[in-house]
């Protein structure tokens, strides 16, 4: 059979060949996993079949948790089935995992190994999640590089399927699970010859069924359970031997030969590590480097880990090895050492015992650490840990990638050390998320791929922020099987896609004297060199490089593409780069393009063909000159006010050169400050919102829903405008409580994103000029930005408004709040921050935060800086992220901590009566703490009190004096989106609901889970697309609201304030107000929606005037004036649903990809739409039912 | 009594048809149009500039956010296939066609040539008994000239008509210089009717949010006067055949432009506004009076009014302006 080539990722070729050897697929998203999941309900949903002729069933599952006891029981009825999972997902997968596994049954999880969540969450690849797992019987296969995945995933499923041992196939997150190679497919053909029908048989037979009843999942006593316990003994003893006659027969069939610990490097190695994934494709690559210097070194690639075959292990080793090194890519604090060495320790100590294997002596062994968390792994730490290895005392315990400052555990090594064949050409290309780059650099690694002998690699990595994200392309092409598992640092090809990248970071770092380098900049042929930054004038200069250059926006806008210049750089990297025949590369291009687009439409076809053909007129080279000139430096990453830990450590990761930290330089603890944001000024906004006082009616809406928190009012003593800038603005002030004082709203400019939303909502218009408003984009200039810069410092300077004066029923003084959630990397445009700004400005000086992992948890709280801030007394929300399944139970503990010492303090305030006085105790402990004069009366006697206390020296008023502080309300805050409320954490926040403490809740409801890239929730409404709904969800959206009113005692606010602003201001201060447990519903419009991020406020608005999102608030406390507790607070349905489904492309794509089923299900959405309306109506009509009597206990 | 018509070289059982509206989107109704007594009915149009639109609008939100995040590369699930054509509206041929026995003119709005042809032959591919090319254009271009827009009407209606063999009807704007001269022109070019008028959503202003608003007003009797002097100008002077629209709600407009020449009467607004049943009305009233005024045929009265048929033809021409303005006057 002649090889066919695919250029995929591991994701897709692991889905590849589970789906088509499943029957039962039970799902979960957690990255880097997801993408698995999303190929086989895509299949599914297209009824593609498996290799038996039938459509496996898909079923999203409503946590990890879930998804493996849905396996469970799939397997247990005699199926054949899988699930694909990551990290805390695997975690929830363990209890399942050990009864699977006990029970002898057949299945493989394949698993994108990622780092657990400890002193931090790390959505980035080790093993820390599959070593977690080595208890519970399952046999652990990792592969190592693409091909491995496909292979293993098959050779996986043929070792289960005759060993009856459970399978967990893994390979590394993101490195492997996101690398797209150029790697072989297995066909039906190949799967079908390897996988017999007799095993799937037996595994049917075992099944359950009444028609031969068993019981299985007794109950054992002490008498048994050891003896039963050890009965599965031959199958583990079985279980290598299989998967290595599995591996046999797979090599046969493809030519593709594996051992379960395979041994590559010279015959008489001396110095060998051993160590499993990624990892050793790396250093596989430097052996053979080494090797061919004369070196004698060896790599053992860990195949099967466990069952650990021992003997197999001995055998791999040459004689001649005098020192091993095993490296672990997890961390097991305290533990004798890290798995894969302590197993390897004892396994060389047996198995010379047994004598099995070559080795003449003892060799010496030393355990390390590596890659944890996507640490890079490259031939040069290989190499720096063979030169350790020829020392005479080679370190034990080491960790290699790191400089451990601390505890000395890090080795040297030299990092310009590389093994790179020049046959490869290696390229680096620096984009935007939102221009197209990785999409244009991944189409060229298919047309390299596919078109040509070569072998391609492409790896990206991208930004934590989600606004103005920065993606950094890594493309390898060249004759040789690819085994580079890292980052390139030696390219022969730079392109910047972005000129605004050259000030921020060091781009021309890592290309290759004589390299080329691409640019797209605004400035033509003759002006584009003046423009360049002195630094990298220097370095093209330094280092010979042939220099670019073309304004490929104007390329992609005239053909009508707007800002995506993905055709356009893919057509001048092929033109330049020389990697194929320039004339076949542009044929390739279009024929990609037909191929690509063709589905989508002529027009973008056609568009995309536009941007080839007049791509190479555009395309210039520049003359270099001999001496750099310019005058422009490189931009701080942070500002150069900021605080020495913000611009050393923080600082330092936004430069992207976080890799450079010492041990000694991050916190012990996972503890950072809040309030950092404001240093990093990202200057991401094209246009800016430039204010108009005399239009302005000073409303306060374009404060109320900046996402960002960059549009700020404030109102102020017209004294302190002696010193403002030129062009700082204001103008008296329309609310008559203010009359005297002065009026301004800033902008942040260098904080802004750009996204519009301020301007959308806007009411006021210019009477003479109706397409202006009282606030209006306009291009952000270089004179603005100094203009601006010195506005919103002046700005700053301003004192806050005296919160006690303010009355909150009203945005317009409301907004005087200082947000204190500011300026996070959220999506321009994101529906969910302006409520939790909204949360911080009211609540936030007395608030602590239990923060569901997701979207909110990532822009909240994801390294280098962090938007949660303080005011200027140094208040402000203390913040935390536990998991993604537990937050509502993280919360409540945060209050029951919170009421326990507010209640020891109380009681230790009534023991010290004597020393501080009974009047200020009883005043202490009878404050009333509703409003913020309350707040602030209750803060000024806490004070007096811990004066008091300070030489007070007794233990209880010592004791006091650490705990007074929580004599003055705490507000205790539980956020979270959809995924975690109504899905995963939905039995946590029952359950907190019915605890009756005060918390309060907010969901942010964006309907999918957005942070992993649109899954759908129980809260995904009928027909709408998303993820594992690709057919359109079926079904009614849950109803948390009604739920949570169920107990009755629970306060419910659903808002949408895009709908009414004010009733989402009220239903927040109501909600904090109940003394029990609220929870706030709120609309989140989202980019996941497939909508204009700029008008997601009219979004919510026909959402709410449909009847598809109805506002109310269910207020208990209303009981007590005999008043029913619910109140609807939006109208009747008055558009009819479609208008605004119609909006949304995740409505609006089913139309165009099933019709039919688009109008079924909006014709039922529009049903959902009438009976929630009558029913809540009715709810909401009902007065209180009279008290009855209880019917008398007659006499019999 | 015989209210049978012919136009586009079908016979209809009356000259009351349903002209495009949205009316026709839902078969349902085409049903009951054809029980209400419909000769034959319209569809709503096909926009290809609509049909284009959604792609990109669709391409655009496909890729919005892609590629940026690591945890979300993408938003939506990729179906292998999109139906982004017109498909949907071809199948709603098919259906109409399956459910109703009256003619079913399919009726078309391109924006390029290849799109006007391509539609073209895809709407006669799925059963459509006639082609009406809507061209709803407003030349807003300075430097158009009126030869180059009449030159494009020409070479739509040819480039169609070389790629089907249904009947072709133009439904045109009365915004020409010479109308008369551009209905010559279509004629010669091989128009098989031409429907007259289109009417076109018209820009009105919001004083509450101060935004532009287009839409459409229904029509009213008083919009007939427009056709009813061109159909009556063009009547005998061009081979293909006319059909009125726009301002036909009572029995008398029906009979008015009929008598002026139009094969067919279009009738759109007045079903709107009062259901479709008033087809079956205004039958009644044309039959009740031919009857009272005895005339037997439809055939009989068309064109009886005709610039060329009627006692005064000056009247339908320019000059009878001035004269309304002296009657003013006096």
């Amino acid at each position: 059979m002649s090889p066919q080539f695919k250029t995929i990722d591991a994701n897709e070729a692991v889905a590849s060949v589970s789906y088509r050897l499943s029957e039962v697929i039970a799902i979960y998203p957690i990255t880097p996993s997801s993408p698995m999941g999303e190929w086989a309900d895509a299949w599914a949903s297209e009824n593609k079949p498996n290799i038996w002729g039938t459509v496996p069933l898909v079923a999203e599952m409503q946590s990890e948790g879930g998804a493996a006891g849905a396996v469970h029981g799939a397997l247990q009825a005699g199926v054949l089935s899988t699930t694909y999972t990551a990290s805390q997902g695997l975690l929830l997968m363990i209890p399942n995992m050990y009864k699977i596994a006990g029970e002898l049954t057949p299945t493989v999880f394949h698993v994108a190994a990622r780092s657990l969540a400890a002193q931090a969450l790390s959505i980035f690849g080790d093993h820390s999640d599959v070593m977690a797992t080595r208890g519970t019987g399952f046999a652990l296969l990792c592969s190592a590089s693409v091909q491995e995945t496909t292979d293993f995933a098959l050779i996986s499923q043929m070792a289960t399927l005759k060993s009856r041992i459970p399978f967990l196939h893994f390979f590394d997150g993101f490195r492997t699970s996101h690398e797209v190679a150029k790697m072989q497919p297995l066909s039906d053909a190949d799967l079908r010859a390897l996988i017999d029908d007799a095993l799937i048989q037996q595994h049917r037979d075992r099944g359950l069924t009444p028609d031969k009843p068993v019981l299985r999942g007794t109950a054992q006593n002490p008498d048994v359970y050891f003896q039963a316990r050890e009965t599965v003994n031959k199958f583990y003893d079985a279980c290598p031997d299989i998967t290595q006659q599995a591996m046999d027969a797979f090599a046969k069939q493809t030519g593709r030969a594996y051992k379960l610990f395979d041994y590559h490097g010279s015959a008489d190695a001396e110095r060998v590590i051993v160590l499993m994934g990624s990892g050793a494709e790396a250093a596989h690559e430097t052996v053979d480097y080494l090797v061919e210097k004369g070196e004698k070194v060896g790599i053992v690639k860990v195949r099967l880990y466990r069952p650990f075959d021992i003997k197999r292990f001995m055998e791999s080793l040459p004689a001649t090895v005098k020192t091993l090194a095993i490296l672990d890519r997890t961390k097991e604090p305290g533990a004798g050492g890290e798995p894969l060495y302590l197993d390897c320790v004892s396994a060389l100590r047996e198995g010379r015992e047994k004598g099995w294997g070559k080795l003449k002596t003892d060799p010496r062994l030393i355990g390390g650490r590596y890659g944890l968390s996507s640490k890079e792994v490259t031939p040069a730490m290989i190499k720096g840990i063979f030169d350790e290895m020829k020392k005479d005392a080679p370190k034990n315990h080491f960790t290699i990638g790191i400089t451990d400052d601390v505890t000395q555990t890090s080795l040297p090594y030299d990092p310009s050390f590389s093994v790179e064949p020049d046959s490869m050409f290696r390229a680096l290309f620096y984009g935007l998320g939102s221009d197209g780059t990785v999409g244009a650099n991944k189409n060229s690694i298919k047309i390299i791929g596919e078109n040509t002998d070569n072998f391609a690699q492409g790896y990206f990595v991208y930004d934590s922020k989600k606004a103005g994200a920065i993606t950094i392309s890594h493309l390898r092409f060249g004759p040789k099987p690819i085994h580079s598992t890292y980052l390139i640092t030696n390219a022969h090809f730079v392109g910047c896609h972005q000129a605004m990248f050259l000030r921020r970071y060091d781009v021309l770092r890592y290309i290759m004297p004589g390299g080329t380098f691409l640019l797209n900049s605004l400035f033509g042929p003759e002006e584009v060199w003046s423009h360049l930054p002195r630094f990298v004038q220097e370095q093209i200069i330094k280092k010979k490089l042939k220099f670019y250059s073309i304004d490929a926006y104007k390329v992609a806008q005239e053909a009508g593409m707007g800002r995506r210049i993905n055709t356009v750089m893919q057509t001048c990297f092929f033109a330049i780069s020389g990697v194929l025949p320039k004339n076949d590369a542009i044929e390739a291009i279009k024929e990609s393009i037909r191929k690509t687009y063709g589905k989508k439409g002529e027009e973008i076809v056609k568009m995309n063909l536009q941007a080839v053909d007049t791509t190479l007129a555009q395309l210039h080279e520049i003359k270099v000159p001999a001496k750099a000139e310019s005058t422009i430096d490189m931009l701080p990453p942070v500002s150069e006010e900021a605080p020495a830990f913000v611009k050393e450590v923080l600082g330092k990761m936004a430069e992207g050169q976080g890799d450079d930290l010492k041990v000694s330089q991050l916190p012990v603890d996972g503890t950072y400050p809040t309030g950092t944001t404001k240093w990093e000024k990202r200057n991401l906004a094209l246009e800016i919102p430039v204010w108009d006082p005399a239009v302005c009616i000073q409303c306060g809406k374009c404060s109320f829903v900046c996402p960002h928190a960059v549009v700020r009012i404030k109102m102020y003593d017209p004294k302190l405008l002696a010193s403002a800038p030129a062009t700082f603005k204001s103008r008296d002030p329309m609310d008559r409580d203010m009359k005297g004082m002065k009026y301004t709203i800033q902008i942040s400019a260098e904080d802004c994103t750009g996204c519009g939303v301020c301007v959308d909502v806007c009411p006021a218009k210019n009477k003479s000029e109706t397409r202006l408003k009282a606030i209006n984009m306009q291009p952000f200039t270089p004179t603005m930005r100094q203009e601006e810069r010195d506005n919103w410092n002046f700005f700053l300077k301003i004192p806050d408004f005296d919160r006690k004066q303010l009355k909150l029923t009203g945005i317009r003084q409301q907004q005087l709040q200082v947000p204190l959630f500011e300026f996070s990397s959220a999506c321009g445009g994101c529906g969910e921050t302006p409520y939790i700004k909204l949360m911080s400005q009211l609540f936030g000086d007395r608030a602590v935060v239990a923060n569901a992992t997701g979207c909110s948890s990532i822009y909240g709280g994801n390294l280098p800086t962090t938007p949660w801030t303080q005011n200027t007394e140094g208040r402000g929300p203390a913040w935390s992220n536990s998991l993604f399944e537990d937050n509502a139970e993280f919360g409540l503990g945060m209050r029951l901590a919170i009421n326990k010492q507010k209640e020891f303090a109380s009681e230790l305030l009534k023991k010290v009566s004597g020393t501080v006085g009974d009047t200020l105790v009883q005043e202490i402990l009878n404050a009333r703490q509703k409003d913020e004069s309350d707040i602030f009366e209750q803060r000024k006697r806490v004070a007096a009190l811990k004066e008091k206390l300070k030489n007070a020296g007794t233990a209880d008023a010592k004791r006091l004096l650490s705990l007074s502080d929580m004599l003055v309300k705490k507000s205790v805050w539980i956020l979270g989106g959809d995924g975690w409320a109504y899905d995963i954490g939905f039995g946590g926040l029952d359950h907190v609901l019915a605890s009756g403490f005060d918390v309060n809740v907010l969901v942010l409801d964006t309907e999918v889970y957005s942070n992993t890239g649109g899954q759908m929730s129980k809260s995904t409404p009928r027909g709408a697309v998303a993820k594992f709904a690709a057919g359109g969800k079926p079904a009614r959206k849950k109803d948390l609201g009604l739920i949570a009113m169920s107990y009755g005692n629970v306060y419910v606010g659903r808002v949408a304030m895009g709908a009414k602003d004010e009733h989402t201001l009220k239903t927040f201060i109501e909600a904090e107000a109940y003394e029990g447990p609220s929870i706030i519903i709120a609309y989140s419009h989202c980019i996941a929606h497939g909508i204009n991020m700029t008008t997601g406020l009219k979004d919510q608005k026909a959402a709410v005037e449909s009847g598809q999102w109805i506002l109310y608030r269910y207020n208990p406390d209303r009981l007590k004036t005999g008043e029913n507790p619910l109140q609807l607070d939006s109208a009747a349905p008055k558009i009819p649903l479609e208008q605004y489904l119609m909006m949304e492309n995740r409505f609006k794509m089913l139309t165009k990809s099933k019709p039919e089923d688009a109008k079924r299900l909006q014709k039922e959405a529009q049903q959902d739409v009438y009976e929630r309306w009558a029913f809540y109506e009715h709810l909401a009509a009902t007065t209180k039912p009279a008290e009855t009597k209880a019917p008398e206990t007659k006499p019999a | 009594m015989d209210l049978k018509t012919k136009y586009l070289g079908m016979e209809l059982r009356t000259p009351l048809m349903a002209s495009a509206s949205p009316l026709s989107e839902d078969v349902a109704t085409i049903k009951k149009l054809e029980e209400s007594g419909a000769s034959a009915v319209v569809l709503y149009s096909l926009f290809e500039e609509q049909l284009t639109k959604e792609r990109v609008e669709l391409h655009h939100h496909l890729t919005q956010g892609t590629d940026s995040f690591a945890e979300a590369l993408t938003y939506f699930p990729e179906p292998s296939e999109f139906k982004l054509g017109p498909e949907e509206y071809l199948n709603h041929i098919r259906k109409a066609k399956e459910a109703v026995k009256i003619p079913v003119i399919a009726s078309l709005n391109g924006t390029s040539t290849g799109g006007w042809t391509d539609y073209a032959k895809k709407m006669q591919q799925a059963g459509a008994d006639a082609l009406e090319l809507n061209i709803y254009y407003i030349p807003t271009d300075m430097n158009l000239s009126s030869e180059q827009i009449e030159k494009t009407y020409i070479d739509i209606l040819t480039s169609v008509k070389s790629v089907v063999s249904i009947p072709v009807a133009l439904k045109l704007s009365p915004f020409f210089s010479n109308m008369a001269s551009m209905a010559k022109k279509l004629d010669d070019a091989g128009a098989d009717a031409l429907v007259l008028f289109n009417r076109f959503y018209q820009p009105d202003i919001d004083l509450d949010s101060l935004e532009v608003r287009p839409h459409l007003l229904l029509s009213t009797t008083a919009s007939l006067r427009l056709p009813l002097r061109w159909i009556a100008l063009l009547y005998g002077r061009i081979k293909a055949d006319m059909a009125a629209t726009g301002g036909i709600h009572e029995v008398e407009d029906a009979l008015k432009v009929l008598m002026a020449g139009a094969s067919v009467t279009m009738l759109c607004s007045t079903l709107l506004r009062h259901g479709v049943n008033r087809i079956r009305i205004l039958e009644q009233g044309i039959r009740a009076w031919m009857e009272e005024h005895e005339y037997e045929s439809i055939q009989q009265l068309r064109g009886s009014i005709s610039q060329k048929n009627c006692v005064a033809p000056t009247a339908f021409e320019r000059a009878q302006y001035m004269k309304t303005l002296q009657s003013y006057k006096a």
